[in-house]
């Protein structure tokens, strides 16, 4: 791919980095190297804490110093005929190329706009700081960019507030403030992760179109290999604070000779659930039924006063059935409601109307006191592990709180059962004192998923239980839904945007589109022909692996 | 992730984990505690300063209202440790026995505060909607009623009382508690182990208490340590209008307020009840701090 009349644009040689604190430092970057060309995307990989961030921000003057130190290293960064050295330059050198020459897409585009500007103020910015335009020469520049990365009607949006834009179209903004300065040095970190899928696979499409277009490097940080495979002319894995093998995508996806790479491949659920031992009697009663549920939410504050604006229909008209023992996968994009109808299903959310039957009680005509006792058989897992536990509880404390308020454990007898509760989930028994804030992401989320069994529910909703997990331990937790599955004899509303995981571990597939449930069907069948235009757009933006193209 | 040297222990009960009480929170606040050095040194001193205010009638050479006409306002000596007032009474006994009614103010109000306006806070916040409007409302109405006017009427309807004034300054310093507190609520309620508590089944009463106040107590604790020396100025207020206690008792802030207009000629009547205040004042602000960090388990463990 990359031929040999490209020059590199940037040269990275033993870059080490650590962070001081008062615990002693710890190394974040370990002598890493590697380079970019012109016209070359080379996409650096890794798991949260790989050091991957860290990399690029250094180059840029990005890391705050203290605590980071630079130990050694150096950065050629090449323009023109100039040659030099980013990470001895000094912070007025940086700044001029940062911006001018260089530019960064980060990963939350709502953050990193300014939500007081227009997106043209803060689009002719760089312009007038870096090139010296006239604001109505950078506008028209402006405009131009807009039109190019995608964004219809450019002259009258030039003058909209943050806001006003989606998430894909707030990215779009961001990649044309990057490349409002033509810069020969893009850095993109994660730009699509929080982004929809289809709306994913337009912003990658867009920006490797402008690198071609435009012949300039760009260095794609992300922690997803899908997403890499597409995008990527070399990748490089980094490990803690380590570049542990750099090559061609082709190759490295095929032929991975590092065994973290080889793990990391292996971890991306892909293909179908591995066992099929689900086999529902067609005559049996299904564990939840719901019909005809509609959430709607009032929209704004409801006042004394105050008028009520139009209310939002976040679930409408939605009916289902979750037999024992299964899985059922509820996939959509964001804002399809997807969250709502779990929390509605499980009463978290009062639902407007309809009706939802847990093994043939109605739930929704009960007070808080009469579902109480209902709550112990339907239980639901979170997405974030870090905000569904009580910081300020320990693992002991969140797992025997639902043991004794619902009587299950006695205070003489609760810790044996806590401990053989964590000893289901994973988690060592040692750490019963700890609180969460002392665990990684995926243990904690196995402290969440053992607080959900302890009442031995029959029903559990999980919420996109592993999206913000890390490849490898979103793997580990799969296994462990599925083998709690099956051993706790539990059936499972699990919700997801992730399609590749959702065929990994659900029977059936429900797929919800503004609201509403537009197919269902078996997981494979529908995996083969979906029947529906939404569904069959979304399998189709699912960035497909390397070896399946 | 987990160490198979710690999954061998299969007996459960053989662990040593302590943990049989669910008031693990405070114990390990109180751990923690005992390895900060500055908020045991404040705790120590608001100890001292508790015992030496019960004790007093029993410690002091004097009693408060002693007169020596003829030694009038003297400095400190051998005799009158901390010198004498210009009735020539001795100042370090009028300190002492100053210092149990400010200190009793200032906690009894404090925690008087404290009570309603965590429980009104955490409730508005949690409840939400028309119940939190209403709430907060009635909480602005007492904000806007002058602070002064409010205590005569109460003092007015209930006579002059000490146990009185501590319920005044409290009626009072809890309209803020509650605000913040509110605030505090209304962000925790948004997040995830709420939602998970409400799942697993647990009621409002029970969420509120396990959930939600123990989450707010880092500001809680901060205000409530801005809150006593607070308090304990405005009873010197109080008394100093003739609504709080009357001479010859004695508190630090009617010592400090007499102190002032005599401060050109005998310093010392403001210097030392102002040292006591002060020292209360740091004690309580050593002591709040480790109590916050304490009570976080996030926060660096040593």
């Amino acid at each position: 791919m990359s031929e040999n009349n490209k020059e590199n644009i940037l040269s990275v040689s033993d870059l080490s980095i650590c962070f001081k604190t008062r615990n002693g430092s710890s190394k974040a970057v370990d002598d890493v190297s590697f380079e970019v060309a012109r016209g070359e995307t080379l996409a650096i990989v890794g798991e949260s804490g790989s050091g991957k961030s860290v990399t690029c921000y250094s180059l840029l003057g990005l890391i705050p110093q203290p605590p980071g130190v630079i130990e050694s290293g150096t950065a050629q960064f090449k323009t023109g005929a100039e040659k030099r050295d980013l990470l001895s330059s000094n912070k007025a050198t940086l700044r001029s190329l940062l911006g001018d020459k260089i530019a960064v897409i980060f990963q939350d585009p709502m953050t990193c706009l300014n939500p007081y500007l227009t997106i043209g103020e803060q689009l002719i910015e760089p312009l007038c700081q870096h090139k010296n335009k006239t604001r109505t020469q950078a506008r028209k520049r402006a405009i131009e960019l807009l039109k190019e990365v995608g964004i219809d009607d450019a002259e009258t949006r030039f003058g909209s507030y943050p806001h006003e834009f989606s998430g894909g179209m707030r990215q779009r903004v961001m990649i044309a403030m990057a490349l409002i300065t033509e810069p020969e040095l893009l850095i993109a970190d994660e730009p699509t992760t929080a982004l929809d899928v289809t709306i994913q696979a337009q912003i990658l499409d867009l920006l490797d179109d402008l690198k071609k277009q435009r012949n300039i490097a760009l260095i794609f940080i992300s922690h997803d290999l899908s997403v890499v495979a597409n995008i990527a002319d070399r990748v490089a894995v980094m490990r803690a604070g380590q570049i542990v093998e750099t090559g061609e995508t082709q190759q490295i996806f095929k032929r991975p000779q590092h065994p973290y790479t080889q793990q990391l491949l292996a971890s991306v659920p892909s293909g179908p659930k591995p066992t099929q031992a689900f086999q529902p009697g067609p005559e049996e009663q299904p564990l939840l039924k719901v019909e005809h549920l509609k959430t709607v939410f009032e929209q704004g504050k409801s006042g004394f006063f105050a008028p009520r604006p139009a209310p939002t229909i976040a679930v409408n008209d939605v009916s289902f059935e979750l037999r024992h023992h299964e899985i059922l996968g509820l996939v959509g994009e964001s804002g399809s409601g997807k969250s709502t109808l779990g929390r509605s299903v499980i009463q978290l959310i009062k639902p407007t109307s309809g009706s939802v039957q847990l093994d043939g009680q109605e739930l929704t005509q009960l007070s808080p006191k009469q579902l109480k006792p209902l709550r112990q058989r339907m239980q639901m897992i979170f997405q974030d592990p870090y905000a569904s536990l009580n910081p300020r509880m320990t693992v002991f404390d969140a797992l025997a709180e639902p043991l004794l308020y619902h009587r299950i454990a006695t205070r003489k007898n609760v810790t044996a059962q806590v401990l053989a509760l964590m000893d289901d989930v994973g988690l060592a028994q040692a750490d019963i004192r700890k609180y969460p804030h002392e665990f990684s992401g995926g243990q904690r989320q196995r402290i969440a998923i053992g607080r959900a069994i302890a009442t031995k529910p029959e029903l559990i909703i999980a919420d996109e239980p592993v999206s913000a997990l890390d490849v490898t331990i979103q793997a580990q937790i799969l296994d462990l839904i599925l083998r709690l599955v099956e051993q706790h004899n539990l059936s499972m509303l699990f919700i997801s945007h992730d399609l590749s995981v959702v065929r990994y571990i659900a029977d059936r597939v429900l797929v919800m589109h503004k609201g509403k449930l537009i197919e269902s069907g078996d997981t494979e069948t529908l995996w083969a022909n979906p029947t529906e235009t939404y569904t069959q757009a979304l399998f189709a933006a699912v960035p497909q692996r390397i070896n399946e193209k | 992730m987990e160490s198979s040297e710690l999954n061998n222990n299969t007996n459960p009960q053989a662990t040593s984990a302590p943990a049989e009480k669910g008031s693990s929170l405070w114990r390990d606040a109180w751990h923690r505690l005992q390895k900060n050095k500055m908020a045991l040194l404040g705790l120590g001193v608001m100890v001292t300063m508790c015992i030496a205010a019960i004790l007093t009638p029993w410690i002091t050479v004097y009693g408060y209202e002693e007169q020596n006409l003829m030694l009038g306002a003297s400095p400190p000596s051998a005799e009158h440790w901390l010198g004498t007032d210009t009735l020539g009474r001795d100042l370090l006994t009028r300190i002492l026995y100053g210092s149990r009614i400010s200190l009793a103010v200032g906690f009894i109000a404090t925690a008087v505060a404290l009570l309603i306006g965590v429980i009104y806070g955490t409730v508005a916040g949690y409840m939400g909607g028309r119940v939190d409007a209403a709430m907060m409302r009635f909480v602005d109405i007492l904000y806007a009623l002058p602070f002064m006017i409010f205590i005569i009427l109460l003092m007015v309807i209930f006579g002059r009382n000490i146990l009185l004034l501590f319920l005044a300054i409290g009626a009072v310093e809890w309209l803020t508690m509650a605000r913040i507190v509110r605030g505090q609520v209304q962000s925790l309620r948004q997040q995830e182990f709420v939602e998970a508590a409400v799942s697993i089944g647990l009621g409002p009463w029970a969420i509120i208490r396990r959930h939600l106040i123990p989450n707010t107590l880092g500001p809680v604790i901060v205000y409530t340590t801005l809150t006593i020396p607070n308090v304990m100025l405005l009873e010197s207020f109080l008394s100093f209008l003739g609504l709080g206690i009357q001479p010859p008792q004695s508190s630090w802030g009617l010592l400090i307020s007499y102190g002032v207009e005599t401060m050109e000629e005998y310093p010392w009547l403001l210097i030392f009840p102002g040292l006591a205040l002060s020292i209360t004042l740091f004690a309580l602000n050593f002591l709040g701090d480790g109590l916050r960090d304490a009570l976080d388990p996030r926060a660096a463990k040593d």
